[in-house]
Formats: C-alpha cells, sequence, structure tokens
C-alpha cells in the first residue's frame, strides 16, 4: 500500500465530494421545490425563501396522489413475490437440473429483457382491451411479471451456482424427494439471492412509466409515476410545481432506504454473473 | 427497466455436467428432466404469453389497415404500413434522435462510469457512503429525476437555468436534445459505473505493480492490463446501455413530450397508437424498433464472440 500524503488525502476527499454532490443535488433540488411556498418557486435560488409543509399535506390527503401511492405499493409487491417465486423455480432448473433446452430459455429470457418495451405495448393494449384487464391490477402485474423474470431468472441462476449443493445430495440421501430437496434445504440458503432479485424486480416495477400510462386511464389502477402528471395547480394558470414535486420526494423515499440498507446486496444483484472469474 | 447482467466468462463445467447424456435414460434421469420442465413451465409460460405472442400478434396488425376510430375499415393491406411509415421524414427524424442520444449518453457514460469505477474501487475513505450515494441516480423513479430536471431549466424558475443566463433550454430542438442526454447520463452512470467496477476488481494488483515497476507510466498500465482485462465487462455493460438507451422514453415524454422534434422512436410509437390510435401504423413501428434492437444486439454479441451472454449457462 502507497503511503497516504497529504495530497492524495485531499485528491480522494475531492473526487468522493464531486461524486456524492453530482448524484444528490437533483434530488436535493426536488426536495427544495417541494418545501417551497408557490410565491418562493417563482425564486431559482436552491434554499426556500419561504417554506411550507403544504404541498406534502396537499397531496396526502388527496386520493389523486394516495390511490396511485397504494396501487404502486400493491401492484409493485404483487409482481415482485410471483415474479421472484417463478424465477427461483426456473433458476433453480437450469443451476441443477439436466433437461434439454436451456439454451432455448436462457436466450428467450435475455431476448425479453432487451425488449423494446414499446414494442410490446400496441399489441398488449389491444389483448389487454379484449380480454377486460385494461386499467386493473392484474393488467399491470402480468406484464410486470413478465419483465421481471429475465432479472430473475440470471441473478438467481448465478446466485444458486453459488450453494454448497452437498447439503442438497445429503439431504436426497437422506431419503427427500428432489422438491422436498429444494423447498427445505435450498431456499433457506437461497434467501439472501432471493432478497436481492425483490428489491431489483421491486425497483424495477416501482421504476416503471410507460405500461402504466399506457394500460390504465384511472385512478382506479394508476401508479404513482402516471398519476403525477395528471396533478392539478392551484388554477388552471398554475402549474403544479410544488405538488409534483413533493410526490417525487415521497416515491423516492422508499428508494433511499432500499439503497441504505441493502447497498451490498444491490451491487451484488446488479454485478452478479456479469464479471465471475 | 430491466437491467440483467449475464454472466460472460465461461467457468470449468462442474462434474456431474460434463457426463454425456446416456442414449437410455435411467428413472432418476428421467424425473429430473420431468422436474426441470415442471419448475420451468410457469416462468416459460408467463414469458410467452406476455411478450411471444403479443410481437407475433403486432406482426399480424402491422400488416393491417386498423384504426381504432373506424374500426369497419379494418383490411389486410400487406406492407403497406411499412411502406408509409419508412418514407414518412417522422419516423427518419426519431430514428436519428434516438440514435444521437445513443451514441452520445452511452459513449459519455462510458467514460464517466469508468471515472465513477475509479473512485469506488480506489478511494481512502467513505467507500460504502460513495457508493450508496451513487446508487441513488440508479434507483430513483426515472419520471421522479426528469421532472427535476425540468424544473432546473424552467426559466425564472430554475437553479440552472439561472446559472445559464435564465436561458430555456427545453424549448430549442438541440439544446432540449442536450438535456435530456444530460437526465440519461445522471440516472445511467451509476450502473454502468458499477458493472465496469465489477470488472475493474478482477484485474490483479501484482500485474499493475508489476507494470509500476517496469517503468509503465499510469496511462499505459491503464491502456495496456486494466483495458484488456475489462473487455467482457466493458462490452457487457455497453449492451445492456445501448440496449435501454435505445428505448428511452420516460425522460422525454416529461422533459419535452417529443416537441421541438425531440421525439425518440418510442415516443412515436407511443403517438400513434394513443393520439392517432392507429393500431396498424403503431404496430409497423413496434416491429420497426424491435428490428433495429436486434440489430444492436446482433452486431454487439459478434464482437463479444464466445463471450456472448448467457453461452456458460446454456453450455449447462
Amino acid at each position: 500500500m502507497a503511503v497516504i500524503t497529504p495530497q492524495r488525502r485531499v485528491g480522494w476527499l475531492t473526487a468522493n465530494f464531486v461524486v456524492i454532490a453530482l448524484a444528490l443535488i437533483p434530488v436535493l433540488w426536488l426536495v427544495s421545490l417541494s418545501l417551497k411556498t408557490p410565491t418562493a418557486i417563482l425564486d431559482p435560488s436552491f434554499i426556500p425563501s419561504q417554506w411550507t409543509w403544504g404541498n406534502y399535506s396537499g397531496i396526502l390527503t388527496s386520493a389523486q396522489f394516495l390511490r396511485p401511492l397504494l396501487n404502486s405499493i400493491g401492484i409493485g409487491v404483487i409482481s415482485t413475490i410471483i415474479a421472484v417465486g417463478l424465477a427461483s423455480m426456473a433458476a433453480y432448473a437450469i443451476a441443477r437440473l439436466r433437461f434439454p433446452g436451456k439454451g432455448v430459455l436462457i436466450g428467450m429470457a435475455l431476448l425479453i429483457a432487451m425488449f423494446p418495451l414499446i414494442a410490446l405495448v400496441t399489441p398488449l393494449f389491444t389483448i389487454e382491451r379484449a380480454l377486460g384487464l385494461f386499467n386493473t391490477w392484474p393488467g399491470l402485474i402480468i406484464p410486470y411479471v413478465a419483465f421481471g423474470l429475465p432479472l430473475g431468472i440470471y441473478i438467481l441462476s448465478a446466485f444458486f451456482r453459488e450453494i454448497p449443493w452437498e447439503l442438497e445430495k445429503a439431504a436426497k440421501v437422506d431419503g427427500a424427494t428432489p422438491f422436498q430437496a429444494f423447498i427445505r434445504v435450498i431456499a433457506p440458503l437461497a434467501a439472501p439471492g432471493m432478497v436481492t432479485t425483490a428489491i431489483l424486480v421491486f425497483l424495477a416495477c416501482w421504476n416503471d412509466f410507460i405500461l402504466a400510462i399506457s394500460f390504465t386511464s384511472t385512478i382506479a389502477s394508476r401508479t404513482a409515476p402516471a398519476a403525477m402528471e395528471y396533478f392539478s395547480g392551484g388554477s388552471v394558470f398554475t402549474v403544479p410545481t410544488g405538488p409534483i414535486s413533493a410526490a417525487a420526494v415521497v416515491i423516492t423515499i422508499p428508494i433511499i432506504i432500499f439503497v441504505l440498507f441493502f447497498q451490498r446486496r444491490i451491487v451484488a444483484g446488479l454485478t452478479s454473473g456479469a464479471v465471475k472469474g | 427497466m430491466s437491467t440483467t447482467t449475464p454472466a460472460v466468462t465461461t467457468e470449468t463445467t462442474p462434474a456431474h455436467a460434463a457426463k454425456k447424456a446416456k442414449p437410455q435414460l435411467s428413472e432418476g434421469a428421467r424425473a429430473e428432466r420431468r422436474l426441470g420442465f415442471i419448475l420451468i413451465a410457469p416462468a416459460v409460460i408467463v414469458m410467452i404469453a406476455v411478450a411471444g405472442y403479443p410481437i407475433v400478434y403486432a406482426v399480424y396488425l402491422s400488416l393491417q389497415r386498423y384504426n381504432l376510430e373506424f374500426p369497419q375499415n379494418k383490411a389486410f393491406i400487406g406492407f403497406a404500413n411499412y411502406g408509409a411509415v419508412l418514407s414518412s421524414p417522422y419516423w427518419w427524424q426519431a430514428l436519428w434522435v434516438t440514435v444521437i442520444i445513443t451514441v452520445f449518453s452511452v459513449s459519455i457514460t462510458l467514460v464517466l462510469g469508468m471515472l465513477l469505477a475509479f473512485v469506488l474501487h480506489r478511494t481512502l475513505f467513505g467507500r460504502g457512503t460513495v457508493r450508496t450515494a451513487s446508487l441513488i441516480p440508479y434507483g430513483i423513479v426515472t419520471v421522479a429525476a426528469a421532472y427535476s430536471w425540468q424544473y432546473a431549466w424552467t426559466p425564472s424558475q430554475g437553479y440552472l437555468s439561472a446559472l445559464f443566463n435564465n436561458s430555456a433550454p427545453l424549448t430549442s430542438h438541440v439544446q432540449a436534445i442536450i438535456v435530456i442526454i444530460i437526465a440519461e447520463i445522471w440516472k445511467t452512470t451509476p450502473f454502468m459505473g458499477l458493472l465496469l467496477l465489477a470488472g475493474l476488481s478482477l484485474v490483479p494488483e501484482d500485474l499493475q505493480k508489476a507494470a509500476k515497476v517496469d517503468g509503465a507510466t499510469g496511462w499505459q498500465r491503464f491502456t495496456k492490463i486494466t483495458l484488456p482485462l475489462m473487455k467482457p465487462a466493458i462490452l457487457v455493460a455497453l449492451l445492456f446501455r445501448t440496449l435501454d438507451s435505445f428505448r428511452i422514453f420516460d425522460n422525454i415524454f416529461i422533459l419535452t413530450a417529443g416537441n421541438n422534434g425531440t421525439g425518440s422512436v418510442s415516443i412515436l410509437g407511443y403517438d400513434n397508437l394513443f393520439n392517432a390510435l392507429n393500431l396498424g401504423i403503431g404496430s409497423t413501428i413496434s416491429i420497426l424498433i424491435f428490428i433495429c434492437v436486434a440489430i444492436i444486439a446482433v452486431i454487439y454479441i459478434l464482437g463479444f464472440g464466445t463471450a456472448a451472454p448467457g453461452s456458460d449457462i446454456g453450455k449447462r
């Protein structure tokens, strides 16, 4: 290890500071806007000249935001549970079992992971209208599960390869069926990988905009990101900058919590399989 | 959107997988096969139902004249929709904007991501804090961040507009595209940085030291040792970022709604469906975007060679 000279120390401190500042300034700007009174919003300074909680109390008492927030949470959680469940089964099969067609499955998952979502919006829109799924929770949950699956299958098959499989053999010797071996022995060992996958799949659902605005028409199923552009200002001439900023801050809070508590897991999940040596 | 990182390296195959499948399957092997199919079935069914079938349906729709406003005029018209889209200046304009945004945002993100990876890898203190902070742009809802950029560039309200002489970049073509590119770069640099960091941590420290002893400069060590060893990680990161960037939608939708000629191909497809209600043309645009993405993927995968994503998993 090289000697840490004062210059090096200052250099790295500066580099760290620059990274943190660049990452946080746009977020802090939203926080600032959300705390500004309508008059203060017209002042471009970063520190609000007049403070108010009004934007928050406004959106948090309005069904126009609360219902979409509930939709976001409900649809995100249900999609995540289903996607992680199905992906675990498939990833286990890929990591452990011998059967033909594995390459096709991997190729298919890769194709869907790279899919331009807009290419599916037109046909799915038509199909969902025909099936009565348009503007319902399942109308979003089903595509979210489908697009969460490739992500889940990749991360989980990378994690599953790291598991000590002798334990599974031991369980089989003790008379467990392959299915029992999966549920009793492997699933608990795989839990950390599944948590990581769940976080990343949930973030993807939470983040989605294009499907949410395409397959919903009312707050019955519209999610929070899609609902923000329907906010209205105090009058028709007012742009609802304050309420939108407050809503943006509210939907960012879960992300900050995830990042603070699961930083290591998120990094491990994002890079899993990318560069295993 | 879904960003995943498939394996690129070829691992040594575990002993059990190396065994050649016997011509006649034993009872156990057949049970294993059956279990394998049962376990993948639900995932396969969902993926085919939501992605496979609709893309086939989109091909069918793209060959029809089908406008929701005039459903009785629905008719098979062959490739006429393709002719209409490919001879329309709107398509080429949107494709050009998309390509410009993709090329600039991905290449700048690669450079900044490399710098970020170096900071995360080498910094002497506060590594966890820097990592946590840089994950926030990755995780934040794109729409929320897009509003932040939009308000920052709103004249007489935004700090960035105030910094640049109260300018209104979102109302002019080139400047709006630059703002969109900045928003993309801010959002995606952490993902690039983390992927490159994972590649960087595989470069052996000894090799660096040996080169240093031999008198190699920092730049020489970077280009002769670090870059070649990181090539697989860089290619994976570039592939995913390029395909992700090509389908850019959220940032443009919020920042400019595609005004002033800033619409991407995804915005064009969306407008055709929801404003023109033209399912035939909308599906044609969908198929053309799909073909573009396939071309990008093929170019990259040819570049990957044997290290193509999934190639090692596929072998198992």
